[in-house]
């Protein structure tokens, strides 16, 4: 599958095609345009070339009709292409609901994945095909970017915050991935494969791993072992906010300003945790900056979630 | 007002001959021909790194290359090329010596300070140079952060520094364009009488002032990250990392105006010449140019569009990117009707302006699918960007620069260069260019990123292609620069107006003496009236 010259990328995922339709409709119109130009400056090189030295052609200053159409027509048509390249985006960045999650992390010079129930894997990933697939995302340390041609997707990897995409792969067989992002020395070995499976050879591979411990089951240990819980008492009596139901609900902070808490807010309030206060607790947690490292952020993550989302704030 | 040059006239070139007449000139022409030597050195640098990246690239493994010399290379290559040459190439040799002839000025508003700008190109180059010999850099030319802030260990401080000192040479030669031309015309010289290089030249000039300073400050912030630990755009110290991309394109996008904009200045002049006629639409191509300037500060965010910015931002972008497109297109349409009806002859630099023509075409509606949110997912950080960006700033920049050079050679120099081996060249880039990057559109589509040292065997062949195109490139440079070379000892003497063309700079000597003008000009006509004026010196004699 991977050798011979082709001029075409394979097309393996459900945006793929609609994003090969708008650029099919691309081709149309720069080929087109580009071959007006090239008809018409060579007819008028061949038409009128310079037959004796002495030539003085008629002056033509303008044509005001002329720039209008040749401003008007150009312009409408971008309009179409932004129109539809914004509807592809827009798809292309909003995951259908009731995902499969898995969890990224890059660092140089490698991917680490984590699958709902625990596997883990490295520059690999194993998926069913016709299931969709979220992916979060975040780096370890410099941005990095997952590209998977044959699916049409790409997103930053970024240190610091989490990044989505998602897919649904149409067909199975293996598939590039690539680091898109410049990340130094060894960017070009930041390679792996997806590898598309039928769902019951899915589920063979999954079961094939043995018992895993899963991220939510990791992220309790953790909970623990970090002494999380001296503070975050379920019943909300601790020094600092119970968790449960905390996810994706609105919190008020001590400078009367609200956040969701997301992933992104909940590991920044494991890294730096003065940055963002709840109202009515006081600043007394230390920081777990270069305690936890971002797998273990993720678990804890996923912890906090199986404690119960508030999925109505969610949605919106 | 004389016609032809004798051998023994004084001119600029030979007023004086010292070294220190020379480097301490403030004689604006004297001034371009210190620029034109110190950016072929600078070309001729980054295309040795080109050279090396391409040979790399011939074999999938990265056989010639460790990886980290390769990263270097392309970095070389891009951080030369960009900041070194194609920035000052046409605003800074072209136009410091055509700016104020074609106005009927004697010089610049200040001279001395156009002086400080080469000398603070020097100084910057310097920099980057010694960075490069104490064993280079490795960030790109972008300078991503948090890469190039907290984990390369390459000579990034060094290099950061040339690339902040050298915006300063940018900064006051655009100052130095703008006063020179809003104050020092000829009488008669109207804002609609301008020829459309100086109107290019002014658009850039805006862009150069008020671009620059923000690169400034952002390598100067990465030189605080990098060198003092302030959290800036490193999220492990507090900061953030998009925040680098929203202020380095900010300028980098611009820039890229910077680049292109003289071209299509030098562009116009080369099609009404060779076409003998008025450029049609001359309004419109002129507050095109005005239009991409103004315009081209609002698009920096489609650099970004899977960077994790917000869709709203991503959607916005896109909207103003397909707008910025649009003047470019009206210059392209007003070029094409210009030659309808004309008189149009094929001296090289008209080969140049159809090569430009071309080039910049496909390298424009290419752009349209990186404006593009959906399809720009798949193509961004892809070898369809790097081909993009090449069939614009070679195909377009370059190109133009190169046929400015040769409609203007015989002005710079008073000698011209044989005709016949110039066709050749301008053909031989063509096919070269060509060859070398339309691979580069099917690769990225493909699906090879960029900035690779090694990469999966299915796309060799179309690297081989591209390799072996960069080779017949390099010779078509190589030529150019021989013939040209050859040209200033053997070259036939040049007459005053060897094209028949009209504009000021035709109707003083080649070369021009030191003053330019015996006396002011008095302008009474339309740029490129063509059919009013009868040229100076029509051709009687042919034209080698």
């Amino acid at each position: 599958m991977w050798t011979g010259v082709r001029f075409l990328p394979e097309r393996a995922s459900t945006m793929a095609g609609q994003v090969d339709a708008l650029l099919l409709f691309l081709v149309v119109v720069c080929v087109f345009f580009a071959g007006l130009i090239f008809v018409l400056v060579t007819i008028f090189a061949i038409k009128y070339r310079r037959r004796s030295a002495d030539e003085k052609p008629r002056p033509i200053h303008g044509s005001l009709g002329l720039e209008l159409i040749w401003t008007i027509i150009p312009l409408a048509l971008a309009m179409v292409m932004f129109g539809w390249g914004a509807w592809v985006y827009i798809s292309l960045s909003t995951p259908p609901a009731d995902a499969m999650e898995i969890f990224v992390v890059g660092k140089q010079w490698m991917w680490k994945l984590q699958h709902p129930d625990g596997h883990r894997e490295i520059n690999e990933l194993h998926v069913p095909v016709g299931r969709t697939v979220k992916l979060t995302m975040t780096s370890e340390d410099v941005i990095h970017s997952f590209f998977v041609p044959a699916f049409r997707i790409k997103k930053d990897v970024v240190p610091g915050r989490y990044t989505t995409a998602w897919f649904q792969a149409t067909k199975a067989g293996e598939y590039r991935l690539f680091c898109a992002q410049y990340c130094g020395t060894s960017h070009a070995d930041m390679v792996g494969r997806i590898v598309v499976m039928e769902p019951s050879a899915y589920e063979a591979w999954l079961r094939g791993g043995g018992m895993i411990e899963s991220p939510a089951e990791a992220g309790a240990r953790l909970f623990q072992q970090f002494g999380c819980i001296g503070c975050h008492l379920p019943d909300g009596k601790g020094r600092a906010p119970s968790l449960v139901g905390l996810f994706g609900k609105k919190v008020t902070l001590t400078t009367k300003q609200t956040v969701i808490a997301d992933e992104a807010y909940i590991h920044e309030s494991i890294v730096d945790p003065q940055a963002k206060v709840v109202a009515g607790y006081a600043p007394i947690m230390p920081t777990f900056k270069g305690l936890i490292n971002e797998d273990g952020l993720a678990q804890i993550i996923a912890y906090i979630k199986s404690l119960g989302t508030d999925q109505k704030a969610k949605a919106e | 007002m004389s016609t032809a040059a004798g051998e023994g006239r004084t001119n600029y070139l030979n007023a004086a001959s010292s070294v220190k007449s020379w480097l301490l000139t403030v004689d604006h022409k004297r001034i371009a021909i210190l620029y034109l030597v110190s950016i072929t050195f600078f070309f001729l640098l980054g295309s040795i790194f080109a050279g090396m990246v391409r040979v790399n690239l011939l074999s999938p493994y990265g056989d010639l290359l460790q990886a980290a010399t390769y990263n270097k290379m392309f970095t070389m290559h891009g951080i030369t090329m960009i900041f070194f040459f194609l920035i000052p190439s046409i605003p800074a040799v072209l136009g410091n010596f055509l700016v104020p002839i074609m106005i009927g000025a004697r010089d610049l508003a200040f001279p001395r300070i156009n002086l400080l700008s080469w000398y603070i190109y020097v100084v910057g180059g310097l920099f980057t140079l010694t960075a490069g010999v104490l064993g280079g850099v490795d960030t790109g030319w972008t300078f991503y952060t948090p890469y190039s802030s907290t984990y390369s260990n390459t000579n990034v401080m060094l290099t950061a520094v040339g690339v902040f000192i050298t915006g300063f040479s940018s900064i006051l030669t655009g100052l130095n364009f703008i006063v020179t031309i809003h104050k020092m015309r000829a009488p008669g010289m109207t804002w609609s009488r301008l020829p459309l290089f100086i109107w290019a030249q002014y658009a850039t000039s805006l862009i150069m002032v008020l671009g620059t300073p923000v690169l400034a400050i952002t390598v100067a912030l990465v030189a605080l990250e990098r060198g003092l630990h302030i959290g800036i755009f490193d999220p492990a110290l507090g900061g953030d990392p998009i925040l680098f991309q929203h202020l380095f394109w900010f300028y980098s996008h611009p820039a890229v105006y910077i680049m292109i904009l003289p071209s299509m200045g030098v562009i116009s002049e080369l099609i009404a010449c060779f076409s003998r006629k008025r450029i049609f639409g001359y309004g419109f191509v002129a507050s095109s140019s005005l239009a991409i300037a103004v315009l081209g500060f609002l698009v920096w965010g489609h650099h970004m569009f899977v960077s994790g910015q917000s869709v709203y931002a991503g959607l916005i972008f896109s909207l103003l990117s397909f707008l910025v497109a649009i003047p470019s297109a009206i210059k392209v349409f007003n070029w094409t009707a210009t030659m309808y009806k004309g008189s149009i002859s094929f001296e090289a630099p008209m080969l140049y302006a159809f090569g430009f023509i071309g080039l910049f075409t496909i390298g424009g509606l290419t752009g349209l699918f990186l404006a593009n949110l959906g399809t720009d997912v798949h193509l961004h950080d892809t070898y369809f960007v790097v081909a993009h960006f090449h069939y614009i700033m070679v195909g377009g920049a370059i190109m133009g620069f190169l046929g400015g050079l040769h409609f203007w050679w015989p002005k710079m120099t008073g000698r011209m260069y044989p005709a016949t081996l110039a066709r050749a060249a301008a053909l031989i880039l063509f096919v070269g260019f060509n060859l070398t990057f339309f691979p580069q559109f099917i690769l990225g589509f493909l699906g090879m990123p960029r900035r690779y040292h090694v990469y999966p065997p299915e796309f060799q062949v179309l690297n081989v292609l591209s390799t072996a195109g960069a080779s017949i490139l390099g010779l078509g440079y190589f030529l150019a620069f021989i013939y040209l070379l050859w040209s200033l000892k053997y070259g036939a003497v040049a007459e005053a107006n060897p094209w028949g063309a009209v504009g000021l700079e035709w109707e003083i000597p080649s070369p021009p003496p030191t003053d330019n003008f015996d006396k002011t000009p008095v302008v009474t006509h339309e740029a490129y009236a063509y059919d009013e004026v009868q040229p100076h010196a029509a051709p009687e004699v042919s034209r080698v």
